[in-house]
């Protein structure tokens, strides 16, 4: 478990260090992750060390929005009277990204399965 | 009676002053959180992140404790964030292998998803009447906050406004997911992750892994995919919807 806790440390400063000289628009985790992503695929026998630490850390991933989310609803008062228009385009927006994510993907999931048989019917 | 009164006020000075305080009452209102979630039977309108939220302000407000105070405790759990991002690569490189065939199918619905997000999110604020900065800052809402807060700043809008807005985003898809996904009888927990880390980052993908594993690393992609495109997107696609 400190062995995974270890890489995963590791894999967030290489992400900043990369995020930092490349001077990259994202956060450095996200680099991270996609370093030890990159790694994972190229070697997959480092992934029986990590994976029972990372799935205990993701399991609670809802906690650890929660210091972050309280500190922005203390501050919330930013948003002085234009709590209609807000609330009422967070909901048409992500009501519209949600259905246009799912739409695209499963058309075009279901016209490769489509294919798929097709091509076994042949 | 009286002479306790001082007593417990020095304890109580001794112990805002620790960081103790504000980390016990974090992990004592998530698991309060979750004991509702579980005994709604898993219900996602009793988000256990907008819950936990909710108990931690309330309580800050009652005892008159700054923020800052709090976050001092509660900085210890804020910080797993970061690890926890790395981890995603694990159940993620598990799924990858398995979902080649779907390279397309993911391309497209990440390309569309982040332009309605925006599009959507800058036209209905302008509909509605709200100003420029509103509207810049309520572009980027759908990514995750440390993305979002540099895209608003970038673009004109307010980071501490959109802050508000992405966290809003995040908690509204965990609630709605569900039941968007059942009206449009989407079984996939493919499509219902990637859908959801699009339109709502990583309170998204919490909800997702409360489902399972494969929402979650599904969700978890579609977070990291769309902080980067958004990134790139969102200051070259929103001046091209609201002329300065």
């Amino acid at each position: 478990m400190l062995l995974a806790f270890a890489i995963l440390l590791l894999f967030q400063c290489l992400g900043e260090v990369v995020v930092f000289a490349l001077k990259l628009p994202i956060p450095g985790p996200v680099a991270g992750m996609l370093l030890l992503l990159a790694v994972l695929l190229w070697s997959p026998k480092l992934m029986s060390k990590l994976e029972a630490t990372a799935n205990e850390l993701l399991r609670h991933l809802a906690l650890l929005f929660v210091p972050a989310g309280v500190g922005i609803i203390v501050s919330a008062s930013s948003l002085q009277g234009h709590w209609i228009a807000v609330i009422a385009s967070v909901l048409t927006s992500t009501v519209l990204t949600l259905v246009v994510t799912a739409f695209v993907m499963r058309y075009l999931m279901s016209k490769k399965s489509g294919e798929l048989e097709q091509n076994d019917a042949h | 009676m009286l002479t306790n009164v001082p007593d417990f006020f020095k304890l109580w000075v001794y112990l805002s002053a620790s960081p103790l305080l504000g980390l016990t009452l974090t992990i004592c209102a998530y698991v309060t959180a979750l004991w509702i979630f579980n005994r709604s039977r898993y219900s996602p309108l009793v988000n256990p992140v907008a819950v936990s939220i909710l108990i931690i302000v309330l309580v800050l407000k009652a005892a008159k404790m700054p923020y800052q105070e709090y976050f001092s405790g509660a900085q210890f759990v804020h910080f797993l964030l970061g690890p926890a991002t790395v981890a995603l690569a694990i159940p993620l490189a598990r799924q990858l292998p398995k979902a080649k065939h779907l390279f397309y199918p993911v391309l497209a619905g990440l390309v569309a998803g982040s332009c309605t997000a925006i599009i959507s999110a800058v036209s209905s604020v302008m509909l509605l009447g709200g100003s420029y900065q509103l509207a810049m800052s309520i572009a980027p809402k759908s990514v995750t906050t440390p993305i979002a807060m540099a895209v608003s700043e970038k673009l004109g809008g307010l980071p501490s406004l959109t802050a508000v807005m992405v966290i809003a985003t995040g908690i509204t898809g965990a609630i709605i997911g569900n039941a968007i996904f059942n009206l449009m009888r989407i079984e996939s927990h493919q499509i219902r992750g990637f859908s959801l880390g699009v339109a709502a980052h990583g309170i998204g993908t919490a909800r997702a892994f409360q489902v399972s594993s494969e929402m979650g690393a599904f969700s978890g992609l579609a977070m990291g995919l769309n902080g980067v495109l958004t990134a790139f997107l969102a200051p070259w696609l929103v001046p091209l919807l609201v002329p300065q």
